[in-house]
């Protein structure tokens, strides 16, 4: 079976212990969940959120169909991996950046039209927006300069157009 | 007026029509204890651990169609429940557990008993609350009762503070839930029947309905028994779907699966369209899913749209109770025949019969013959519920069920001990029917305690116990696949005679057969709870028996037998 990533994307209700359940469905599967995003959404009470898994076709669908069959706060599950989609995810990168090497690095901010939002004596902190690949560039190329600490929100999705997921 | 959460809980449990209670206090569920006087409709009964409050509840939901409810205490009461929870989980049977938790300050503290019993249920329950204020005790049960029986049945749990059944709230009680995430599918796709239609009217020479516990969750037995008849299917059942067509019938052919008749077993290789039916193709049932009926066109009926495709594949899903599923699917069935099929069914079951002449013929004491005994005493009008392992084989096989929910046993968890609670269960869900448990000495003894609750309650359950001595049906998998090596599977038992009577309960034990019927008499004609010792031929095994990880065709008649391959050339 050809396994490859999958997003989802759900809309749930705004409860204790939601995301428990919704995880422990991926858990006891053995998926490994690459990356997971939640936070409120259009409508009061409700949170939508966006899972990216490895696994087979057959496989993830499973687990769709039970987020919605048995988790009583999901109310839609859709995956939109095969659909036109747009996919964003932010990542903050705290890199070196001595005098030396600063103009340099500010350039390649620049280039990739990230961020700079902290600057100390021998750091900067950037903030990029775009796909993982772009991301993916940047700390690659960030990386000989000595890239300290990482942190990324994990992708969100939503559909290209007028229409909403699950629609 | 304002009521206690303890007093909430009580007057929610009476609206949703609750009478039972299986339950054991403790600390955090004194207030509730406290509180039952004011409720004399509902009726506590103590059991002698909360495992068998849980299978109590089972067997009380299972027998009756409605929901069963049990209790304990926080800490070990709770995490006592938990095998019982996820017995009722696999079954998808209908059960609240009720459980107290610690005070709201001391949670998440390690207090002395507190456990996160919501935690640990999350993946075995349908869903599970922790109620944090008395206001919402009510909404709580009412949306527990919905979700324990809407769709698929399961579990639900609902865990409340010892200090929120002491808080005081307005009570009202809501007419209607508000879930909107949970919308079962019951009405099945109306092109999708048409489809199943069809294919049963005119795509079909050997078909074959495999019938599951969700024809008896659903009450669809008359829808069925159409079905079957119109088109002149034969039916055969799964373990749990035991009882949802009657086993009288000509057009039955018993159980599938592992210790499946060879008949049934051969009938899934060779037919050409298999209706299943409120089932989950589960692994016993199915055995090697990739050789699952090769040359059959499947259609799947359930209200689960998780179980579709899951394990095997499916040609035309429908997703629906069976009840609302069948009846406009029997509107577009035409009257047909399948007279070569179900005389090729004939023959098999004739020269390949479950009582073949070794066991007919046997001086000893055979629990097959026990089985059967027990079946022609009661006029086959008993509830028989049965342990796990072979005496639950024996009691699936040589008793002929023909009412639904007859048959009741753990079937996905396979819980040994389940027996004993259960029976205690149904008969206090069914006071009028003679309820016998059929168990194993090993299972027997791992919920025996229970006795005393059935002598302090009063609960007239019949007990057969096949006794052999060993842990059966692991010895026999020994016997079969690690060279007779018993490990850990000789078992010493006490007299269960003298053990019956300590706790007050009559007994008798039988080592030979023509002691069998009086004593199966006697037990029927004694008025309250009774217990026989049938001291069976220790090494007696199970068959036939498909080898796990087999597929259906090699089925295993007989020890002395080799192998029976069934060839695909000679189907009719």
């Amino acid at each position: 079976m050809v396994s490859t990533k999958h997003t989802l994307v759900a809309l749930v209700q705004d409860k204790p212990g939601v995301l428990n359940r919704m995880v422990s469905l991926f858990r006891r599967r053995g998926f490994n969940i690459a990356s997971i995003a939640v936070g409120s959404c259009e409508t009061p009470g409700f949170s939508r959120v966006t899972f990216v898994v490895d696994g087979s076709e057959t496989m993830v669908e499973q687990v769709r169909k039970q987020l919605l069959g048995k988790v009583v706060e999901v109310i839609k599950v859709s995956d939109i991996t095969d659909e036109d989609i747009v996919v964003r995810e932010l990542a903050l990168i705290k890199v070196k950046a001595p005098a030396t090497n600063r103009s340099e690095i500010i350039q390649m901010v620049g280039i990739f039209r990230a961020d700079i939002v902290d600057v100390s004596p021998d750091s900067l902190t950037i903030e990029i927006t775009g796909t993982e690949d772009k991301i993916e560039s940047l700390l690659g190329l960030l990386q000989p300069f000595g890239v300290k600490e990482v942190t990324r929100t994990g992708r969100i999705a939503m559909l290209r157009g007028v229409q909403s997921v699950g629609e | 007026m304002k009521l206690t959460g303890a007093q909430i809980l009580c007057e929610s449990l009476l609206k949703e029509g609750v009478e039972v209670i299986f339950g054991f206090p403790g600390g955090v569920v004194l207030p509730l204890f406290d509180t039952f006087p004011q409720y004399p409709g509902l009726r506590h009964i103590l059991v002698r651990h909360e495992q068998g409050a849980a299978h109590a509840a089972d067997g009380y939901a299972r027998a009756t169609g409605k929901v069963g409810i049990c209790l304990a205490t926080s800490g070990p009461g709770a995490t006592n429940l938990v095998t019982g929870i996820a017995n009722a989980h696999l079954d998808s049977v209908p059960i609240i557990a009720i459980t107290g938790q610690v005070s709201r300050a001391f949670i998440g503290k390690d207090a002395f008993q507190e456990v996160d019993i919501t935690g640990i249920t999350l993946p075995i329950t349908k869903h599970n609350y922790l109620v944090m204020e008395a206001s919402q005790i009510a909404n709580t049960v009412k949306e527990a009762f919905y979700l324990a029986q809407a769709g698929r049945p399961g579990p639900v749990l609902i865990d409340i503070p010892k200090d929120v059944f002491i808080e005081q709230a307005e009570f009202h009680y809501p007419d209607k839930v508000n879930l909107p995430g949970y919308n079962p599918t019951l009405h099945g796709h109306p092109a999708q029947i048409k489809k199943a239609a069809e294919m049963i009217n005119n795509a079909s020479k050997k078909p074959l309905i495999i019938a599951g516990r969700g024809v008896i969750i659903s009450s669809a037995f008359d829808e069925l028994k159409q079905l079957a008849e119109t088109a002149q299917i034969p039916v055969i059942t799964t373990l749990l779907g035991i009882g949802s067509f009657p086993e009288s019938h000509p057009l039955s052919y018993g159980m599938l699966g592992m210790h499946g008749t060879v008949y049934a077993n051969w009938a899934t290789d060779a037919a050409d369209l298999i209706i299943a039916i409120g089932m989950r193709m589960d692994d016993r049932a199915t055995s090697k899913f990739s050789e699952f009926a090769p040359g059959a066109r499947i259609i799947h009926i359930d209200v689960d749209p998780a179980e579709i495709g899951k394990n095997v594949r499916v040609d035309i899903p429908i997703v629906g109770d069976i009840k609302k599923v069948l009846i406009p699917l029997n509107r577009l069935i035409s009257k047909n025949q399948h007279v070569e099929w179900v005389n090729q069914l004939d023959t098999w079951r004739k020269e390949h019969p479950l009582v073949n002449a070794r066991i007919t013929n046997a001086k000893s004491l055979l629990p097959q013959f026990v089985v059967r005994k027990i079946y022609e005493v009661t006029q086959g009008n008993a509830i028989i519920v049965a342990g796990v392992g072979q005496n639950q084989m024996w009691a699936a096989q040589h008793y002929w069920y023909d009412r639904p929910n007859s048959f009741i046993t753990s079937g996905g968890l396979g819980t040994m001990g389940y027996e004993l609670p259960a029976a205690m269960g149904v008969k206090v869900g069914k006071p009028r029917e003679m309820v016998w448990c059929i168990a194993g000495d090993g299972g027997f003894q791992m919920t025996l305690h229970e006795l005393a609750t059935i002598v302090q309650d009063r609960i007239a359950v019949k007990i057969a116990i096949l006794n052999n001595g060993y842990l059966g049906m692991v010895r026999q998998w020994q016997d079969l696949f690690y060279e007779k090596r018993y490990v850990g599977t000789p078992l010493s038992c006490p007299d269960f005679v003298k053990l019956a009577e300590a706790y007050c309960v009559p007994a008798l034990r039988v080592e030979h057969k023509e002691d069998t019927v009086p004593a199966i008499e006697k037990a029927v004609q004694a008025e309250g709870p009774f217990l026989i010792d049938f001291m069976i031929e220790p090494e007696e095994n199970v068959y036939p028996m498909v080898p796990s990880g087999e597929a259906l065709s090699k089925v295993i008649e007989e020890p002395q037998k080799e192998v029976h391959i069934w060839s695909q050339q000679n189907t009719p």
